[in-house]
């Protein structure tokens, strides 16, 4: 795999993609937002500093789902009424990207779907029931959130969101579903919800006094 | 670390957070690092917003008594199927029926890494609780009222309570909008040891999953001083004190009556039933004075080591004779000693017709080897007897089936017993449900 290496245009410090299709990362160290573009890296913003939080994951944590192993390469941390969450973009061994999220320590896997006719916002209600890859999935909640920082390698641009809506579907089963009307165009992920201990995590956070 | 390099060691690590309460300035501890919706001052009992850096007062609720102690306490740390969980906060809560109140406890614990879990007790009996991942379902049953069954990761549990829970008291901290007086409709479904229960609030309903614990693995969990409190009755998803599984245990007797079956059919087709001596003799008062006990002739049994059956008929009525019975060996001089009496009464009276006892006798002795025999007879009979004849039948290798109804009743018994303990311990557990098992005459005729 290749992982191209620039500086960053507002401060010179060594940028390292670790993910090939990387599209935005953000400087560790003047937490400039950068995005790549043909040339060179673009400075488009800047991160205010993270709001502290507990999720035991960081960035360069690695772990497991089913036989492949992944490592943590990003983040979009969001903040609803009830609190916040955090989705980890992890790169997988085979090259692809997926999302591992964390909220209050519940742990989810979820890749992007192609699903086509997808619903806007506007006509999705709780309750209502949707069929993908033959498997139902309902509604459970629709969460108006917003974006609270980044940070790391994302596979899209994402640094000027502010309100978003996220409709959460659940099955019978561990599987679940996202719908993401971060822009215009609504986007799908499809996941399953994984324990703690079968992710296999190393490089964890540590917390004083555990 | 190296000069000029900008810090790479990223965010500092979360530490417990020690602030104090904006109403009474007594010492508070925020030990699940930021997850805590609300903290609960334990000296003026203020509700905070934890997540307000400034601990803004929610609500302050009174409390009746002092003495509503967590038996865990707050800060407590153990380790509770393989992951350490430290107890952050704790609540009463109640319930009311039949206008009759019922409390109980629940502690929240908290690992950085597995986030929140619960334990809750009621009367001495504990259950360690989580939040289902995967939502259960719950079958509508025909009158499309309350929902008598929930399914939840392919098992099916049934429906034993719905009551109002009222949150009564609480302490520390909650990863929720904790408020006291808040009243919650909650559900229990069971299926020893567990317990899936739906709690509604507002809009809301959560579904949890709980497993039944005692209080003794609750005190070595979390090396707590003493003895746990007794657990009073049985609770709704107790394991049953009888281990076995009725269901199962039944089964089995039935393959085993079953095996009994076939071996005794194997060993009734496999017997010869040989007839190896017949004879009819006459009992006669007069002779029996002199000679008391006679010989029959010599008969041969042959092949194995089995049984012999000697039966014995006389024509009886209201009379009865007894056989002092030998059956001696004629090689090795080895006898068997056994008598046998035959009675056979029968009249009539107010209710009828009687009779008693029978015309014939038949007796097995087990295990006689082969070779050449011969009975000695003993005749005594009635003293109102002059004379009888009687007939003598010896047959050798005879099935014999007293063993199989010993071995029956020897598993009878005790599947019995364990069924109707098991009978009685579901009966107690159901007792206390919204669908209690029907009431004995006895207890229900207390009316007035």
């Amino acid at each position: 795999m290749t992982q191209p290496v620039s500086n960053c245009p507002n401060c010179g410090a060594k940028i390292v993609f670790r993910w090939s299709s990387s599209v935005q990362t953000v400087c560790e160290f003047c937490k400039s937002i950068l995005v790549r573009t043909d040339v060179d890296l673009k400075k488009v913003g800047q991160v205010a500093d993270l709001p502290s939080d507990s999720s035991p994951i960081q960035i360069n944590t690695e772990g497991k789902f089913g036989n492949k192993a992944f490592v943590v390469v990003g983040r979009i941390l969001y903040e609803y009424d009830q609190g916040g969450w955090n989705e980890w973009h992890v790169m997988m061994n085979d090259g692809t990207s997926a999302w591992l999220s964390d909220a209050q320590n519940e742990y989810a896997l979820s890749l992007s779907s192609k699903a086509q006719n997808l619903p806007a916002a506007a006509q999705v209600h709780i309750g209502q029931q949707f069929i993908w890859n033959n498997q139902p999935y309902t509604v459970s909640v629709i969460t108006p959130a917003h974006y609270r920082g980044v940070e790391g390698e994302l596979p899209f641009q994402y640094w000027d969101k502010t309100d978003v809506t996220f409709v959460d579907l659940r099955s019978e089963s561990r599987k679940f579903a996202t719908l993401d009307y971060s822009d215009p165009e609504p986007a799908l992920y499809l996941g399953e919800l994984v324990e703690f201990d079968d992710l296999k995590l190393k490089n964890l956070r540590s917390f004083a006094g555990w | 670390m190296s000069t000029g390099a900008p810090p790479l060691s990223g965010p500092p690590k979360p530490q417990a957070k020690a602030l104090n309460c904006p109403k009474c300035g007594a010492a508070i501890v925020l030990r699940s690092f930021g997850q805590a919706e609300t903290v609960v001052c334990a000296s003026c009992h203020c509700i905070l917003d934890a997540k307000d850096p400034n601990l803004a007062i929610l609500q302050q609720f009174e409390i009746e008594t002092s003495d509503i102690r967590p038996l865990i306490p707050l800060g407590t740390r153990g380790k509770l199927r393989g992951t350490d969980y430290e107890v952050i906060g704790f609540e009463r809560r109640s319930t009311q029926v039949d206008g009759i109140t019922y409390c109980w406890h629940e502690y929240v614990l908290y690992n950085p890494y597995k986030g929140v879990g619960y334990l809750s007790e009621y009367n001495g009996h504990w259950n360690d609780i989580s939040i289902c991942k995967v939502l259960p379902t719950v079958d509508h049953n025909m009158f499309g009222g309350s929902s008598l069954t929930a399914n939840y990761l392919g098992e099916s549990y049934k429906h034993f309570q719905t009551a109002d829970a009222n949150t009564d008291f609480v302490l520390g901290e909650f990863p929720w909008q904790v408020r006291v007086g808040e009243k919650a409709a909650v559900t229990d479904y069971v299926h020893p040891p567990r317990v899936l229960s739906s709690e509604q609030l507002d809009q809301e309903v959560t579904w949890s999953i709980g497993e039944y614990m005692y209080g003794r693995e609750i005190w070595e969990t979390f090396k707590l001083p003493g003895r746990p409190p007794e657990a009073m009755g049985v609770y709704e998803n107790q394991p049953s004190a009888v281990r076995t599984n009725v269901t199962g245990m039944w089964v089995a007797f039935a393959g085993f009556v079953v095996f009994l079956l076939a071996l005794m059919s194997g060993f009734a087709m496999r017997a010869k039933k040989e007839p190896v001596f017949h004879e009819t003799y006459r009992y006669n008062r007069a002779d029996s004075k002199a000679e008391a006990s006679f010989v029959t002739d010599v008969f041969e049994l042959t092949g194995r080591t089995s049984t012999v059956e000697v039966k014995t008929y006389a024509p009886l009525s209201n009379h009865w004779i007894y056989l002092n019975y030998a059956l001696i060996n004629q090689d090795t001089g080895q006898a068997w000693d056994f008598g046998r009496e035959v009675r056979y009464y029968y009249g009539y009276d107010s209710d009828g017709s009687w009779t008693e006892g029978k015309q014939n006798d038949d007796v097995v002795i087990p295990s006689v080897p082969p070779g050449h025999y011969y009975l000695r007879i003993e005749p005594e009979a009635d003293p109102s007897l002059s004379g009888i004849p009687y007939t003598v039948d010896v047959t050798h290798d005879v099935p014999v089936y007293g063993i199989y109804g010993i071995a029956f009743l020897a598993l009878l018994v005790p599947v019995i017993i364990i069924s109707f303990r098991a009978y009685t311990f579901e009966r107690s557990r159901w007792s206390e449900s919204d669908h209690p098992p029907m009431q004995l005459s006895s207890s229900s005729g207390d009316d007035e």
